[in-house]
Protein backbone atom coordinates (compact mmCIF):
# COMPACT_ATOMS: atom_id res chain seq x y z
CA UNK A 1 0.00 0.00 0.00
CA UNK A 2 1.43 3.45 -0.88
CA UNK A 3 1.12 6.49 1.15
CA UNK A 4 1.15 9.49 0.11
CA UNK A 5 2.57 12.31 1.50
CA UNK A 6 2.28 16.41 0.60
CA UNK A 7 5.62 18.00 1.19
CA UNK A 8 5.59 22.16 1.78
CA UNK A 9 8.98 23.75 0.51
CA UNK A 10 10.95 26.15 2.88
CA UNK A 11 12.89 27.83 -0.20
CA UNK A 12 13.97 24.49 -2.11
CA UNK A 13 14.02 22.37 1.47
CA UNK A 14 10.96 20.42 2.85
CA UNK A 15 9.96 22.47 5.58
CA UNK A 16 10.24 20.91 9.06
CA UNK A 17 6.52 20.45 9.41
CA UNK A 18 6.73 18.23 6.18
CA UNK A 19 9.80 15.97 7.21
CA UNK A 20 7.33 15.67 10.55
CA UNK A 21 5.21 14.38 8.23
CA UNK A 22 7.49 12.01 6.05
CA UNK A 23 8.70 10.28 9.12
CA UNK A 24 5.16 9.36 10.36
CA UNK A 25 3.64 8.78 6.80
CA UNK A 26 7.11 6.42 6.46
CA UNK A 27 5.81 4.48 9.85
CA UNK A 28 2.76 3.90 8.38
CA UNK A 29 3.85 2.93 5.22
CA UNK A 30 5.78 0.00 6.87
CA UNK A 31 8.09 -0.76 4.37
CA UNK A 32 5.45 -0.20 1.58
CA UNK A 33 5.65 2.88 -1.11
CA UNK A 34 6.66 6.04 0.40
CA UNK A 35 5.60 9.01 -1.70
CA UNK A 36 5.42 12.79 -2.32
CA UNK A 37 3.79 15.34 -4.07
CA UNK A 38 5.05 18.95 -4.05
CA UNK A 39 4.51 21.97 -6.02
CA UNK A 40 7.96 23.93 -7.36
CA UNK A 41 11.24 23.11 -8.73
CA UNK A 42 12.71 19.70 -6.81
CA UNK A 43 16.84 20.54 -7.53
CA UNK A 44 19.21 18.44 -6.14
CA UNK A 45 19.33 19.36 -2.73
CA UNK A 46 15.40 18.45 -2.23
CA UNK A 47 15.57 15.45 -4.22
CA UNK A 48 18.62 14.36 -2.12
CA UNK A 49 16.53 15.42 1.27
CA UNK A 50 13.35 13.62 0.03
CA UNK A 51 15.97 9.90 -0.37
CA UNK A 52 17.44 10.58 3.05
CA UNK A 53 13.90 10.29 4.44
CA UNK A 54 12.57 6.88 2.46
CA UNK A 55 11.38 8.53 -0.48
CA UNK A 56 10.76 6.32 -3.76
CA UNK A 57 9.00 8.38 -5.61
CA UNK A 58 8.06 12.22 -5.78
CA UNK A 59 5.78 14.26 -8.25
CA UNK A 60 6.35 17.48 -9.04
CA UNK A 61 4.18 19.57 -10.46
CA UNK A 62 5.86 22.45 -11.65
CA UNK A 63 5.54 26.27 -11.40
CA UNK A 64 5.24 26.44 -15.01
CA UNK A 65 2.47 24.37 -14.32
CA UNK A 66 0.40 25.47 -11.27
CA UNK A 67 2.37 28.90 -9.98
CA UNK A 68 1.31 30.21 -5.95
CA UNK A 69 -0.78 28.47 -3.25
CA UNK A 70 -4.24 27.11 -4.87
CA UNK A 71 -5.59 24.81 -1.61
CA UNK A 72 -8.42 23.11 -3.91
CA UNK A 73 -6.21 22.86 -7.20
CA UNK A 74 -3.40 21.55 -4.52
CA UNK A 75 -6.22 19.27 -3.13
CA UNK A 76 -7.24 18.17 -7.34
CA UNK A 77 -3.99 17.22 -7.48
CA UNK A 78 -3.49 14.97 -4.44
CA UNK A 79 -7.19 13.48 -5.44
CA UNK A 80 -5.43 12.22 -8.84
CA UNK A 81 -1.97 10.89 -7.38
CA UNK A 82 -3.94 8.95 -4.58
CA UNK A 83 -5.72 7.34 -7.81
CA UNK A 84 -3.41 6.31 -9.97
CA UNK A 85 -0.68 5.33 -7.41
CA UNK A 86 -4.06 2.80 -5.79
CA UNK A 87 -2.86 4.68 -2.19
CA UNK A 88 -4.10 3.63 1.03
CA UNK A 89 -3.67 7.15 2.89
CA UNK A 90 -2.67 10.58 2.12
CA UNK A 91 -0.66 12.78 4.92
CA UNK A 92 0.16 16.02 5.22
CA UNK A 93 1.40 18.65 7.93
CA UNK A 94 -0.92 19.79 10.25
CA UNK A 95 0.05 23.52 9.20
CA UNK A 96 -2.23 26.05 7.57
CA UNK A 97 -1.80 24.60 4.31
CA UNK A 98 -2.06 20.93 5.16
CA UNK A 99 -4.76 21.54 7.27
CA UNK A 100 -6.63 23.22 4.37
CA UNK A 101 -5.58 21.38 1.48
CA UNK A 102 -6.93 18.15 3.20
CA UNK A 103 -9.69 19.90 4.29
CA UNK A 104 -10.37 20.27 0.33
CA UNK A 105 -9.30 16.83 -0.35
CA UNK A 106 -11.75 15.54 2.25
CA UNK A 107 -14.44 17.51 0.70
CA UNK A 108 -14.02 16.24 -3.02
CA UNK A 109 -14.01 12.35 -2.08
CA UNK A 110 -16.10 12.59 0.62
CA UNK A 111 -13.86 10.96 2.94
CA UNK A 112 -13.46 11.91 6.72
CA UNK A 113 -10.27 13.76 7.29
CA UNK A 114 -8.31 13.44 10.46
CA UNK A 115 -6.63 16.24 12.10
CA UNK A 116 -3.75 16.64 14.03
CA UNK A 117 -2.65 12.90 14.21
CA UNK A 118 0.30 12.04 16.80
CA UNK A 119 -0.16 8.03 15.75
CA UNK A 120 -1.86 5.66 13.21
CA UNK A 121 -2.11 2.03 12.01
CA UNK A 122 -3.46 -0.21 10.33
CA UNK A 123 -5.72 -2.64 12.54
CA UNK A 124 -6.33 -6.20 11.10
CA UNK A 125 -9.92 -5.92 9.33
CA UNK A 126 -8.25 -2.92 7.06
CA UNK A 127 -9.27 0.10 9.43
CA UNK A 128 -7.48 2.64 10.78
CA UNK A 129 -6.35 2.76 14.26
CA UNK A 130 -5.34 6.23 15.49
CA UNK A 131 -4.73 8.96 17.92
CA UNK A 132 -5.45 12.71 17.68
CA UNK A 133 -5.12 15.96 18.90
CA UNK A 134 -8.03 17.34 20.51
CA UNK A 135 -7.92 21.12 22.63
CA UNK A 136 -4.53 21.81 20.56
CA UNK A 137 -2.79 19.12 22.14
CA UNK A 138 -4.19 19.05 25.56
CA UNK A 139 -6.96 15.88 24.71
CA UNK A 140 -5.91 12.99 22.78
CA UNK A 141 -8.39 11.11 21.04
CA UNK A 142 -8.28 7.42 20.09
CA UNK A 143 -10.37 6.96 17.12
CA UNK A 144 -11.42 4.53 14.39
CA UNK A 145 -11.15 5.15 10.84
CA UNK A 146 -12.89 2.96 8.18
CA UNK A 147 -12.36 4.22 4.54
CA UNK A 148 -10.98 3.04 1.63
CA UNK A 149 -8.25 5.89 1.54
CA UNK A 150 -7.06 7.47 5.16
CA UNK A 151 -6.67 11.12 5.15
CA UNK A 152 -4.77 11.84 8.17
CA UNK A 153 -2.75 15.45 8.75
CA UNK A 154 0.22 15.20 11.37
CA UNK A 155 0.44 17.38 14.32
CA UNK A 156 3.67 19.70 13.89
CA UNK A 157 5.10 19.14 17.60
CA UNK A 158 4.94 15.60 18.23
CA UNK A 159 6.52 13.15 15.88
CA UNK A 160 10.42 14.53 15.97
CA UNK A 161 11.68 14.15 12.05
CA UNK A 162 14.08 11.57 11.29
CA UNK A 163 15.49 10.35 8.61
CA UNK A 164 15.18 6.62 7.25
CA UNK A 165 17.53 4.10 8.25
CA UNK A 166 18.90 4.02 4.67
CA UNK A 167 18.10 6.18 1.92
CA UNK A 168 15.70 5.24 -1.04
CA UNK A 169 16.43 5.41 -4.51
CA UNK A 170 14.53 7.86 -5.77
CA UNK A 171 12.65 8.59 -8.88
CA UNK A 172 11.39 12.68 -9.59
CA UNK A 173 8.16 12.31 -11.93
CA UNK A 174 6.96 15.33 -13.45
CA UNK A 175 3.48 15.66 -12.88
CA UNK A 176 0.88 17.35 -14.90
CA UNK A 177 -2.02 18.48 -13.23
CA UNK A 178 -5.33 17.99 -14.62
CA UNK A 179 -7.33 20.40 -13.12
CA UNK A 180 -11.54 21.49 -13.08
CA UNK A 181 -13.34 24.44 -13.62
CA UNK A 182 -13.05 26.48 -10.68
CA UNK A 183 -9.85 24.84 -9.25
CA UNK A 184 -7.62 28.44 -9.19
CA UNK A 185 -10.50 30.45 -8.10
CA UNK A 186 -8.66 30.80 -4.93
CA UNK A 187 -5.01 31.35 -5.17
CA UNK A 188 -2.62 33.29 -2.93
CA UNK A 189 -0.73 36.36 -4.27
CA UNK A 190 2.13 36.37 -1.92
CA UNK A 191 3.81 39.86 -0.49
CA UNK A 192 6.92 39.65 1.63
CA UNK A 193 6.48 39.48 5.50
CA UNK A 194 8.26 42.02 7.20
CA UNK A 195 11.79 42.05 7.44
CA UNK A 196 14.05 41.45 10.12
CA UNK A 197 13.31 40.51 13.62
CA UNK A 198 13.22 37.03 15.20
CA UNK A 199 9.70 35.73 15.10
CA UNK A 200 7.82 34.51 18.09
CA UNK A 201 7.24 30.77 16.23
CA UNK A 202 11.56 30.55 16.04
CA UNK A 203 12.66 32.49 18.70
CA UNK A 204 15.25 30.76 21.09
CA UNK A 205 14.08 32.84 24.25
CA UNK A 206 10.64 34.01 24.68
CA UNK A 207 10.12 36.45 28.01
CA UNK A 208 6.24 35.98 28.30
CA UNK A 209 3.96 38.55 30.01
CA UNK A 210 0.53 37.97 31.52
CA UNK A 211 -2.13 39.32 33.51
CA UNK A 212 0.72 40.16 36.12
CA UNK A 213 2.56 42.99 33.68
CA UNK A 214 -0.78 45.03 34.66
CA UNK A 215 -1.54 47.15 31.51
CA UNK A 216 0.17 48.07 28.46
CA UNK A 217 2.99 49.98 30.03
CA UNK A 218 4.34 47.42 32.38
CA UNK A 219 5.60 45.56 29.30
CA UNK A 220 9.54 47.75 28.89
CA UNK A 221 11.64 45.66 31.43
CA UNK A 222 10.16 42.63 29.29
CA UNK A 223 11.33 44.24 26.24
CA UNK A 224 14.47 45.09 27.31
CA UNK A 225 15.51 41.39 29.25
CA UNK A 226 14.14 39.72 25.46
CA UNK A 227 16.66 41.87 24.24
CA UNK A 228 20.00 41.28 25.68
CA UNK A 229 19.12 37.58 25.58
CA UNK A 230 18.37 37.99 22.02
CA UNK A 231 15.01 37.40 22.42
CA UNK A 232 11.10 38.48 21.96
CA UNK A 233 7.74 39.20 23.94
CA UNK A 234 5.14 36.62 23.88
CA UNK A 235 2.21 37.23 25.68
CA UNK A 236 -1.14 35.42 27.18
CA UNK A 237 -4.51 35.64 25.36
CA UNK A 238 -5.66 38.04 28.41
CA UNK A 239 -3.06 40.66 27.44
CA UNK A 240 -4.31 40.52 24.07
CA UNK A 241 -8.50 40.48 24.39
CA UNK A 242 -7.61 43.47 26.70
CA UNK A 243 -5.97 45.26 23.88
CA UNK A 244 -2.69 45.34 26.09
CA UNK A 245 -0.12 44.10 23.01
CA UNK A 246 -0.92 42.98 19.40
CA UNK A 247 -2.55 39.38 18.89
CA UNK A 248 0.73 38.80 16.84
CA UNK A 249 2.79 37.81 20.08
CA UNK A 250 0.17 35.57 21.80
CA UNK A 251 1.58 32.53 22.98
CA UNK A 252 -0.87 29.47 23.16
CA UNK A 253 -3.96 27.67 21.51
CA UNK A 254 -5.69 30.20 19.38
CA UNK A 255 -2.38 32.14 19.09
CA UNK A 256 1.52 31.22 18.46
CA UNK A 257 3.08 27.51 19.72
CA UNK A 258 6.47 28.44 20.57
CA UNK A 259 9.74 26.24 20.76
CA UNK A 260 12.39 28.20 22.51
CA UNK A 261 15.46 26.72 24.53
CA UNK A 262 14.10 29.46 27.29
CA UNK A 263 10.69 30.34 28.07
CA UNK A 264 10.44 32.58 30.90
CA UNK A 265 6.99 33.36 31.96
CA UNK A 266 6.45 36.58 33.80
CA UNK A 267 3.02 37.03 35.61
CA UNK A 268 1.63 33.82 33.91
CA UNK A 269 -0.99 31.89 35.59
CA UNK A 270 -1.12 28.95 33.10
CA UNK A 271 -4.09 28.69 31.76
CA UNK A 272 -4.46 25.17 29.77
CA UNK A 273 -4.89 27.03 26.75
CA UNK A 274 -1.51 28.91 27.36
CA UNK A 275 0.63 25.66 28.09
CA UNK A 276 -0.67 24.45 24.90
CA UNK A 277 0.98 27.01 23.18
CA UNK A 278 4.23 26.74 25.28
CA UNK A 279 5.03 23.02 26.67
CA UNK A 280 7.14 22.97 23.34
CA UNK A 281 9.49 24.96 25.14
CA UNK A 282 12.68 23.21 26.26
CA UNK A 283 13.11 25.02 29.57
CA UNK A 284 10.42 27.07 31.57
CA UNK A 285 11.47 29.45 33.92
CA UNK A 286 8.02 31.02 36.21
CA UNK A 287 8.26 34.74 37.54
CA UNK A 288 5.30 34.81 39.49
CA UNK A 289 3.67 35.93 42.80
CA UNK A 290 1.94 33.06 43.75
CA UNK A 291 3.79 30.09 44.76
CA UNK A 292 0.24 28.27 43.83
CA UNK A 293 -0.10 29.26 39.94
CA UNK A 294 -0.85 26.18 37.94
CA UNK A 295 2.12 27.67 35.77
CA UNK A 296 4.56 26.11 38.44
CA UNK A 297 3.29 22.50 37.74
CA UNK A 298 4.76 22.99 34.02
CA UNK A 299 7.90 25.56 35.29
CA UNK A 300 11.81 23.28 35.96
CA UNK A 301 12.44 26.71 37.85
CA UNK A 302 10.41 29.64 39.76
CA UNK A 303 11.34 33.17 41.29
CA UNK A 304 8.14 33.77 43.87
CA UNK A 305 7.68 37.27 43.49
CA UNK A 306 6.40 40.87 41.54
CA UNK A 307 7.88 41.11 37.91
CA UNK A 308 8.12 44.24 38.22
CA UNK A 309 10.68 44.43 40.92
CA UNK A 310 12.49 40.93 39.88
CA UNK A 311 12.28 41.85 36.27
CA UNK A 312 14.44 44.77 36.22
CA UNK A 313 16.63 43.55 38.80
CA UNK A 314 17.74 40.76 36.42
CA UNK A 315 17.92 43.33 33.67
CA UNK A 316 20.45 45.83 36.21
CA UNK A 317 22.54 41.61 37.23
CA UNK A 318 22.52 40.67 33.21
CA UNK A 319 23.78 44.14 32.49
CA UNK A 320 26.65 44.06 35.45
CA UNK A 321 27.71 40.79 34.30
CA UNK A 322 28.24 41.71 30.91
CA UNK A 323 30.26 44.74 31.93
CA UNK A 324 32.40 42.79 33.78
CA UNK A 325 33.21 40.25 31.23
CA UNK B 1 -25.02 41.61 2.43
CA UNK B 2 -26.02 38.84 4.57
CA UNK B 3 -23.74 37.09 6.44
CA UNK B 4 -24.17 33.63 8.25
CA UNK B 5 -21.69 33.42 11.02
CA UNK B 6 -21.57 29.74 12.49
CA UNK B 7 -20.13 29.62 16.08
CA UNK B 8 -19.76 26.62 18.39
CA UNK B 9 -20.23 25.84 22.23
CA UNK B 10 -17.44 24.64 24.13
CA UNK B 11 -16.22 24.03 27.76
CA UNK B 12 -14.33 26.91 29.54
CA UNK B 13 -11.34 25.15 30.43
CA UNK B 14 -9.15 26.70 32.99
CA UNK B 15 -5.90 24.79 34.87
CA UNK B 16 -6.61 21.61 33.60
CA UNK B 17 -9.08 19.54 31.32
CA UNK B 18 -10.77 16.39 33.38
CA UNK B 19 -11.94 13.60 31.59
CA UNK B 20 -15.56 11.72 32.32
CA UNK B 21 -15.45 8.65 34.09
CA UNK B 22 -16.42 7.22 31.05
CA UNK B 23 -13.63 8.61 28.80
CA UNK B 24 -15.91 9.99 26.25
CA UNK B 25 -16.48 14.21 27.13
CA UNK B 26 -14.71 16.54 28.63
CA UNK B 27 -16.19 16.79 32.14
CA UNK B 28 -17.86 20.47 32.64
CA UNK B 29 -19.38 20.22 36.03
CA UNK B 30 -17.10 22.90 37.32
CA UNK B 31 -16.78 24.86 34.44
CA UNK B 32 -19.05 26.82 32.45
CA UNK B 33 -19.48 26.94 28.39
CA UNK B 34 -18.50 30.03 26.15
CA UNK B 35 -18.65 30.77 22.17
CA UNK B 36 -15.02 28.94 20.83
CA UNK B 37 -12.54 31.78 20.36
CA UNK B 38 -12.13 32.33 16.76
CA UNK B 39 -16.02 31.98 16.55
CA UNK B 40 -16.03 35.35 18.59
CA UNK B 41 -14.27 36.87 16.22
CA UNK B 42 -16.21 35.87 13.37
CA UNK B 43 -19.14 37.58 15.08
CA UNK B 44 -17.66 40.88 15.71
CA UNK B 45 -15.94 41.05 12.13
CA UNK B 46 -19.66 39.46 10.52
CA UNK B 47 -21.07 42.58 12.24
CA UNK B 48 -18.27 44.99 11.57
CA UNK B 49 -18.59 44.56 7.86
CA UNK B 50 -22.63 44.54 8.17
CA UNK B 51 -22.20 48.35 10.03
CA UNK B 52 -20.10 49.59 7.03
CA UNK B 53 -21.96 47.81 4.37
CA UNK B 54 -25.65 47.40 5.33
CA UNK B 55 -27.20 44.31 6.05
CA UNK B 56 -27.23 41.95 8.73
CA UNK B 57 -25.93 39.25 10.41
CA UNK B 58 -27.81 35.84 11.54
CA UNK B 59 -25.57 33.63 13.68
CA UNK B 60 -26.06 29.73 13.94
CA UNK B 61 -25.39 27.32 16.25
CA UNK B 62 -25.32 22.97 15.70
CA UNK B 63 -25.70 22.23 19.30
CA UNK B 64 -27.62 21.22 22.16
CA UNK B 65 -30.71 23.78 23.27
CA UNK B 66 -28.35 25.31 25.84
CA UNK B 67 -26.14 26.36 22.73
CA UNK B 68 -28.83 28.73 22.52
CA UNK B 69 -27.38 30.48 25.49
CA UNK B 70 -24.25 31.65 22.91
CA UNK B 71 -26.62 32.15 20.40
CA UNK B 72 -27.92 35.29 22.56
CA UNK B 73 -24.30 36.53 23.32
CA UNK B 74 -24.02 36.92 19.61
CA UNK B 75 -27.36 38.61 19.57
CA UNK B 76 -26.17 40.53 22.53
CA UNK B 77 -23.05 41.81 20.15
CA UNK B 78 -25.53 43.25 17.48
CA UNK B 79 -26.76 39.95 15.17
CA UNK B 80 -30.02 40.54 14.24
CA UNK B 81 -31.57 36.76 13.81
CA UNK B 82 -30.15 33.34 15.37
CA UNK B 83 -30.93 29.96 14.01
CA UNK B 84 -30.35 26.59 16.36
CA UNK B 85 -29.76 23.34 15.07
CA UNK B 86 -30.68 21.23 18.12
CA UNK B 87 -29.15 18.17 18.60
CA UNK B 88 -29.80 15.66 21.40
CA UNK B 89 -26.25 16.23 22.98
CA UNK B 90 -24.37 13.41 20.28
CA UNK B 91 -20.97 15.30 19.59
CA UNK B 92 -21.59 15.82 15.53
CA UNK B 93 -19.12 14.85 13.16
CA UNK B 94 -17.30 17.38 10.73
CA UNK B 95 -19.00 15.54 7.81
CA UNK B 96 -22.59 15.49 8.96
CA UNK B 97 -21.99 19.19 10.25
CA UNK B 98 -20.76 20.93 7.43
CA UNK B 99 -23.97 18.92 5.95
CA UNK B 100 -26.63 20.62 8.21
CA UNK B 101 -24.96 24.13 7.92
CA UNK B 102 -25.23 23.92 3.86
CA UNK B 103 -28.90 22.51 4.09
CA UNK B 104 -29.65 26.13 6.36
CA UNK B 105 -27.88 28.34 4.10
CA UNK B 106 -29.90 26.47 1.10
CA UNK B 107 -32.85 27.16 3.10
CA UNK B 108 -32.57 30.27 3.31
CA UNK B 109 -31.68 30.93 -0.04
CA UNK B 110 -35.20 29.51 -0.97
CA UNK B 111 -36.60 32.01 0.63
CA UNK B 112 -34.74 34.94 -1.62
CA UNK B 113 -32.95 36.09 1.55
CA UNK B 114 -29.88 34.13 0.72
CA UNK B 115 -26.82 34.38 2.32
CA UNK B 116 -23.57 36.15 1.09
CA UNK B 117 -21.06 35.21 3.29
CA UNK B 118 -20.57 32.52 5.66
CA UNK B 119 -18.23 33.04 8.64
CA UNK B 120 -16.92 30.17 10.43
CA UNK B 121 -13.73 29.99 12.99
CA UNK B 122 -10.77 28.37 11.36
CA UNK B 123 -10.97 25.77 13.77
CA UNK B 124 -13.26 24.49 16.95
CA UNK B 125 -11.53 24.93 20.71
CA UNK B 126 -12.59 21.81 21.51
CA UNK B 127 -12.66 19.05 18.28
CA UNK B 128 -10.17 21.26 16.55
CA UNK B 129 -11.29 19.40 13.12
CA UNK B 130 -10.05 21.92 10.79
CA UNK B 131 -11.94 21.15 7.86
CA UNK B 132 -16.41 21.70 8.52
CA UNK B 133 -16.08 25.63 7.10
CA UNK B 134 -14.14 23.65 3.31
CA UNK B 135 -16.94 21.09 3.55
CA UNK B 136 -19.53 23.57 3.76
CA UNK B 137 -18.03 25.66 0.81
CA UNK B 138 -18.23 22.50 -1.53
CA UNK B 139 -21.83 21.69 -0.38
CA UNK B 140 -22.90 24.96 -1.83
CA UNK B 141 -20.40 24.98 -4.94
CA UNK B 142 -18.57 28.24 -3.48
CA UNK B 143 -14.44 29.60 -2.98
CA UNK B 144 -13.33 29.28 0.64
CA UNK B 145 -10.59 30.35 2.62
CA UNK B 146 -9.40 29.63 5.96
CA UNK B 147 -7.51 30.71 8.74
CA UNK B 148 -7.99 34.74 7.48
CA UNK B 149 -6.48 37.66 9.99
CA UNK B 150 -8.08 40.66 7.54
CA UNK B 151 -10.83 40.94 5.31
CA UNK B 152 -11.70 43.99 2.91
CA UNK B 153 -15.10 43.71 0.76
CA UNK B 154 -17.09 46.30 -1.37
CA UNK B 155 -20.09 43.65 -1.20
CA UNK B 156 -19.05 41.59 -3.64
CA UNK B 157 -15.12 41.05 -4.24
CA UNK B 158 -13.35 39.68 -0.92
CA UNK B 159 -9.83 40.52 -0.32
CA UNK B 160 -8.68 38.55 2.37
CA UNK B 161 -5.26 37.96 3.94
CA UNK B 162 -3.54 35.66 6.47
CA UNK B 163 0.58 34.94 7.49
CA UNK B 164 1.91 32.14 6.76
CA UNK B 165 5.79 31.06 8.16
CA UNK B 166 5.89 35.06 7.87
CA UNK B 167 4.70 36.12 4.20
CA UNK B 168 1.57 37.91 3.42
CA UNK B 169 -0.69 35.65 1.50
CA UNK B 170 -3.67 37.28 0.05
CA UNK B 171 -6.84 35.68 -1.65
CA UNK B 172 -9.40 37.72 -4.05
CA UNK B 173 -12.44 36.46 -5.05
CA UNK B 174 -16.58 36.72 -5.75
CA UNK B 175 -19.00 35.92 -3.28
CA UNK B 176 -20.97 34.36 -2.24
CA UNK B 177 -18.26 32.76 -0.23
CA UNK B 178 -17.14 30.92 2.73
CA UNK B 179 -14.47 32.39 5.17
CA UNK B 180 -13.21 30.88 8.62
CA UNK B 181 -11.09 33.12 10.81
CA UNK B 182 -8.82 33.11 13.46
CA UNK B 183 -8.38 35.03 16.59
CA UNK B 184 -6.70 38.54 16.13
CA UNK B 185 -8.66 39.35 13.04
CA UNK B 186 -10.30 42.11 15.28
CA UNK B 187 -10.46 42.77 19.13
CA UNK B 188 -14.40 41.61 20.11
CA UNK B 189 -16.22 44.39 21.57
CA UNK B 190 -18.12 44.18 24.92
CA UNK B 191 -22.02 43.67 24.75
CA UNK B 192 -23.93 46.65 25.41
CA UNK B 193 -27.20 46.96 28.05
CA UNK B 194 -29.56 47.27 25.23
CA UNK B 195 -28.30 44.44 23.07
CA UNK B 196 -28.37 42.39 26.32
CA UNK B 197 -32.03 43.32 26.55
CA UNK B 198 -32.92 42.64 23.39
CA UNK B 199 -31.05 39.11 22.84
CA UNK B 200 -33.06 38.28 26.29
CA UNK B 201 -36.17 39.05 24.38
CA UNK B 202 -35.16 37.87 20.67
CA UNK B 203 -36.83 34.76 19.01
CA UNK B 204 -34.63 31.42 18.03
CA UNK B 205 -35.29 29.87 14.71
CA UNK B 206 -34.96 26.25 15.35
CA UNK B 207 -34.24 23.13 13.64
CA UNK B 208 -33.62 19.44 14.32
CA UNK B 209 -31.14 18.04 11.67
CA UNK B 210 -30.63 14.24 11.71
CA UNK B 211 -27.80 13.11 13.76
CA UNK B 212 -25.25 11.20 11.06
CA UNK B 213 -22.60 8.57 12.08
CA UNK B 214 -19.45 9.23 10.51
CA UNK B 215 -16.24 7.00 9.43
CA UNK B 216 -14.48 8.29 12.16
CA UNK B 217 -15.43 7.28 15.09
CA UNK B 218 -14.03 8.20 18.34
CA UNK B 219 -13.10 5.50 21.19
CA UNK B 220 -12.57 7.89 23.92
CA UNK B 221 -10.32 10.78 25.47
CA UNK B 222 -7.43 10.92 27.06
CA UNK B 223 -4.87 13.72 28.78
CA UNK B 224 -1.63 12.66 27.13
CA UNK B 225 1.08 11.93 29.51
CA UNK B 226 3.39 15.04 30.24
CA UNK B 227 5.80 15.54 33.40
CA UNK B 228 3.79 16.86 35.76
CA UNK B 229 7.24 19.14 37.06
CA UNK B 230 7.11 20.50 40.43
CA UNK B 231 9.55 23.61 40.07
CA UNK B 232 12.37 24.69 42.24
CA UNK B 233 12.07 27.70 43.57
CA UNK B 234 14.85 29.99 43.60
CA UNK B 235 13.68 32.14 45.83
CA UNK B 236 11.59 35.27 46.42
CA UNK B 237 11.52 38.22 44.73
CA UNK B 238 14.95 40.16 44.24
CA UNK B 239 16.93 38.41 46.32
CA UNK B 240 16.44 35.36 43.89
CA UNK B 241 18.16 36.95 41.08
CA UNK B 242 21.60 36.09 41.65
CA UNK B 243 20.26 32.20 41.43
CA UNK B 244 18.41 33.18 38.59
CA UNK B 245 21.55 34.30 36.55
CA UNK B 246 23.05 31.30 37.47
CA UNK B 247 20.51 29.34 36.06
CA UNK B 248 20.29 31.15 32.69
CA UNK B 249 24.18 30.99 31.95
CA UNK B 250 23.25 27.03 32.70
CA UNK B 251 20.62 26.76 30.32
CA UNK B 252 23.41 29.06 28.04
CA UNK B 253 20.81 31.78 27.10
CA UNK B 254 23.18 35.12 28.84
CA UNK B 255 24.91 36.69 26.36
Amino acid sequence: MTVLCLVELDGDAPADASLRALTFARALADGDELATVLFGVAGPGLAQALAGYGVASAYVTGPDLLAGYAPLAWARVLAGLAGQTGAGAVVAAGTDHGSEVMAHLGALTGLPMAANCVSAGRAGDGSWQLARQRWAGLLLEDAVLTAPLALLTVATDTVPPAPAASPAGLTVHAHEPELADGDLAVRATESAGQAGGTSLATARVVVGGGRGVGGPDGFAPLEELAALLGGVVGVSRVVTSEGWRPHSQQVGQTGTKITPELYLACGISGAIQHIAGCASAKHIIAVNSDPAAPILAHAEYAVIGDLHQVIPALVAAIRERIGAG
Amino acid sequence: MEILVCVKRVPMVGGQIVVTADGQDVDTRMSGFAMSPHEECAVEEGIRLTERLGGGVSVLTLGPPAAAEQLREALALGAGRAVLLATDGREWGPIATAGAIGAEARRRADTGQGYDLLLLGNEAADTGDYQVGVRVAHALGWPVVTGIKGIETDGHTVRARREYRGQQELFEFGMPAVITVKEGINLPRYPSLPGRLRAKRAEIEQHEPQWQPEELRKQGLRVPEAERKRATVLGNGPDAVPALVGVLAELGVLP
